[in-house]
């Protein structure tokens, strides 16, 4: 985001704002209308979640200003991301560690 | 002593030392809520039913219990907030300062309508004694919810600081307000984004 502002281009800002603001509207009004077609688990997580990363992007892209954000700033939000998505998969194989032992004590009769 | 890059870039970052160190905080508040998701996926793949039994009831659908409407009214008032805590710093930098007060005081109200809706959920659960400790779904959803309220009244005393006390520095240092109040506003939208995700995978899958 620029340090200098001149007064058409704040209001050029806030117009911005307004438009992110209505399609961030619309974006909740249809997440609660997918949810009441009650579709399965899968099209329905997926839906929901891609829905929530727009209207993440769209507050964090020009709410936030990352949008022309100094790159130091997106490089710790990269590690950050990193870090999470590991977070994510050290959960994911926890459960399938479980899970599979689960299916080789059914299978082979180990306590 | 003055500190140094409150408001001009550090020339080695690019950036004022208040934006990085608010930027660094959200980093850890990412993994810090990124953990609580992880625990609701671990705890929701694990369990048969999701919801599951609630005090002799089996539940299959998490708006059984919980007031969709209610909670989406909540995420428009937060995302409304997000836009006024944006416009009062865009008021800022337009030097009027009547508006950012406007805006600022609607941003701080708008928290107060977010905890008051918040509450009335609460007090609905508590009086059905749906209480966190009965099922990991209850457990999960009031830890996460209530993480959450705490950082929208945290953000509300920083706000509520900036609209009255606070807003002496506009007179004294107006560039250094403008900083605290665009960094205010980067917390604040954090606050917001949690919600965006909460909102879909608590209340609505």
């Amino acid at each position: 985001m620029a340090d200098s502002h001149s007064m058409e281009e704040i209001q050029k800002h806030v117009r911005v704002y307004m438009y992110v603001f209505g399609t961030l509207m619309v974006l909740t009004v249809v997440t609660v209308a997918v949810a009441y077609l009650h579709l399965n688990i899968w099209p329905a997580l997926i839906v929901a979640l891609v829905i929530a990363s727009i209207k993440a992007g769209l507050v964090a892209g020009y709410f936030m200003h990352l949008i022309g954000e100094k790159k130091l700033i997106m490089y710790i939000l990269a590690l950050t991301g990193t870090f999470l998505v590991i977070m994510f998969i050290l959960f994911i194989s926890a459960y399938h560690d479980q899970v599979g032992r689960a299916a080789l004590e059914m299978v082979y009769h180990v306590a | 002593m003055q500190i140094p890059y409150t408001v001009e870039a550090r020339p080695d970052t690019g950036v004022n030392n208040a934006k990085l160190g608010v930027w660094l905080f959200l980093a850890s508040e990412i993994m810090l809520f990124g953990g609580l998701f992880s625990a609701y996926i671990f705890l929701r793949v694990g369990s048969p039913e999701w919801p599951g039994d609630i005090l002799g009831h089996t539940y299959t659908s998490a708006s059984e219990i919980l007031n969709v409407p209610l909670a989406f009214v909540n995420t428009i008032v937060l995302i409304a907030s997000s836009v006024t805590i944006v416009l009062s710093w865009a008021a800022l930098a337009m030097g009027n300062f009547k508006k950012y007060r406007i805006y600022m005081g609607l941003t701080v109200l708008a928290g107060f309508g977010f905890l008051i809706i918040k509450a009335i959920e609460y007090s609905d659960k508590f009086s059905h004694g749906y209480l966190p400790a009965e099922n990991n779904f209850l457990g999960i959803y009031f830890v996460m919810t209530g993480l959450h309220a705490l950082h929208v009244i945290g953000g509300m005393i920083v706000n509520g600081y900036f609209l009255g006390p606070g807003a002496k520095m506009w007179k004294s240092d107006p560039k250094r307000f403008m900083s605290r109040i665009e960094v205010a506003g980067l917390y604040w939208h954090f606050v917001d984004l949690v919600w965006i995700f909460l909102f879909p995978t608590i209340y609505l899958i």
